[in-house]
């Protein structure tokens, strides 16, 4: 059976209010969420004066472009997360929505998204189709069925938000909104790899080329040590250069030696507790210092 | 034990104040006891943190014994350095053996040796202990800081209360059962901040 093809199913009928119920799981919005404070923080950060207008329209386009090209992906993968238990019931997967409608309702939010993003400042509309383009096209289309490197794409796609806002509160790449990008670059395999060795059956069953079934355990777990290290070190170097008060760089370390701590637990202890631990904390660990470098623009 | 709503809001309470205390209430400090409040504080954030994310089982790792002995020495070194000027190298140096001497004799080369792992704890949570309950209320008593400092030595009591229920589980030997100790570890834990950072912030 073609799991490519399409599954009529009579849910697909529903009136608009249950195509919203269906198209929202299709926007991951808690992934969607973190990766819009990124960008907000990335705003904030430069400390310069908020355009509340610009603000309200960085975030709706940022947030436009994000889904849009986490749709696409949706679209594209429906026949592998149909081979996954934990993604089997998403409704591009079982056929609740179908595969032409929901691409056609991710190129349209894409297209408004990075759209209205480039009517509010060229740099930043460009950043903003950077991170679609390399999330879609080189991640999703090209790399995530032939390589567990293809990670680093979607890292560095995870990382054009916070660019994006850096870029558009200063008008240009600076050190600063490199190293935030590379602070989000290398947080991604902390959360994206604990997730691959949480669910590496699913993975398996789909055929999805994974750190943990190319590389083995260890190597995926000292990966995740390393990758942890290094965020740490760019947000930390950002915050300086950023110029937030002493107290927040201490909050930023205790949090970061929280974030090490269970790196490097989870490479020694090896348990599926730990492992999990790792993930939820890295979110709230991203989340925790998104707010804080937001905080720079509040500052006196 | 299945943590509820209730503990996980409390215990992110407790994350806001601790965060709270590492990024303003201690700017006007020094940088020593600055530092050893953050190492305080950040522990107790931290561990805050990984209860809410893994529940009560996390309180099982034997690690908990280390990581619960930095709070009470990292506190109290932090009040002997800024009260008790003539104590700070001892102190210190109590600090640093104290902490060393926990985490040895929690390895392996201590396993025919049971009671000296507990020796060495209650000796050094004891000495912290004290240090943390007793000196803030001698200085409000004294007249040197304000009354309500007094309450840094109330949550240097919780803390104890803390620790003494938590050890004797671990221990075998439990003061309350296991639920119980569970059911009002959250609390106590918030209770604990709220006084230390109350204390500071008024004291």
């Amino acid at each position: 059976m073609s799991i490519q093809s399409p599954i009529v199913n009579p849910k697909s009928q529903s009136p608009r209010r249950g195509k919203i119920k269906l198209y929202f799981p299709l926007i991951k919005s808690s992934q969607t969420g973190l990766l819009l404070a990124t960008g907000i923080a990335g705003y904030l950060s430069a400390g310069t004066r908020i355009g509340l207008l610009t603000l309200l329209g960085m975030s709706f386009s940022l947030f436009l472009a994000i889904s849009g090209s986490t749709i696409m992906n949706m679209w594209y993968d429906r026949d592998i997360d149909a081979r996954m238990k934990r993604t089997h019931k998403r409704s591009a997967a079982s056929g609740e929505l179908h595969h032409t409608e929901v691409f056609w309702v991710g190129m349209i939010i894409s297209m408004l998204g990075i759209g209205w993003a480039l009517t509010i400042a060229l740099p930043y509309g460009l950043v903003v189709f950077a991170g679609w383009f390399f999330d879609v096209v080189i991640y999703t289309l090209w790399l995530k069925r032939r390589t567990a490197w293809s990670i680093v794409w979607g890292g560095i796609s995870g990382a054009m938000p916070i660019l994006a806002g850096r870029v558009l509160a200063t008008g240009h790449i600076d050190l600063v909104g490199i190293l935030l990008a590379l602070a989000i670059l290398f947080w991604i395999p902390t959360h994206t790899l604990t997730f691959s060795i949480k669910f590496r059956e699913d993975y398996n069953n789909a055929g999805i080329p994974t750190f943990p079934s190319t590389y083995g355990e260890t190597f995926t777990r000292a990966t995740i040590a390393i990758s942890s290290v290094l965020a740490a070190l760019a947000i930390g170097w950002a915050s300086v250069l950023i110029g937030i008060s002493a107290g927040y760089l201490r909050l930023i370390a205790v949090l970061t030696a929280g974030l090490l701590l269970l790196a490097f637990a989870t490479f020694r202890v090896q348990s599926e507790q730990v492992n999990f631990g790792l993930f939820k904390y890295a979110s709230l660990y991203m989340l925790s210092s998104m707010i804080i470098l937001a905080m720079k623009a509040f500052q006196p | 034990m299945k943590m509820t709503t209730l503990d996980r809001a409390l215990l992110f309470i407790t994350v806001f104040l601790s965060a709270y205390q590492i990024v303003v209430g201690i700017d006007d400090l020094s940088t020593a006891p600055i530092t050893a409040y953050t190492i305080a504080f950040g522990v107790l954030l931290v561990a805050a943190l990984l209860l809410i994310i893994l529940g009560f089982d996390v309180l099982d790792s034997p690690i908990v014994v280390i990581v619960s002995t930095i709070i009470p020495l990292a506190l109290s070194l932090g009040l002997v350095w800024e009260h008790l000027a003539s104590y700070r190298a001892l102190y210190l140096v109590f600090t640093i053996i104290g902490f060393l001497a926990v985490t040895l004799t929690r390895t392996a080369l201590m396993q025919n040796h049971a009671h000296v792992p507990t020796i060495t704890i209650a000796i050094v949570h004891g000495i912290a202990g004290v240090t943390i309950f007793l000196l803030p209320i001698i200085l409000s008593i004294q007249g040197i800081m304000k009354p309500a400092f007094s309450l840094v030595g109330i949550g240097g009591a919780l803390i104890g209360i803390d620790g003494l229920l938590l050890s004797f589980l671990k221990g075998g030997k439990p003061i309350l059962s296991r639920d119980a100790t569970l059911k009002i570890f959250p609390s106590l834990l918030l209770l604990m901040t709220i006084c230390f950072v109350a204390g500071f912030k008024f004291g």
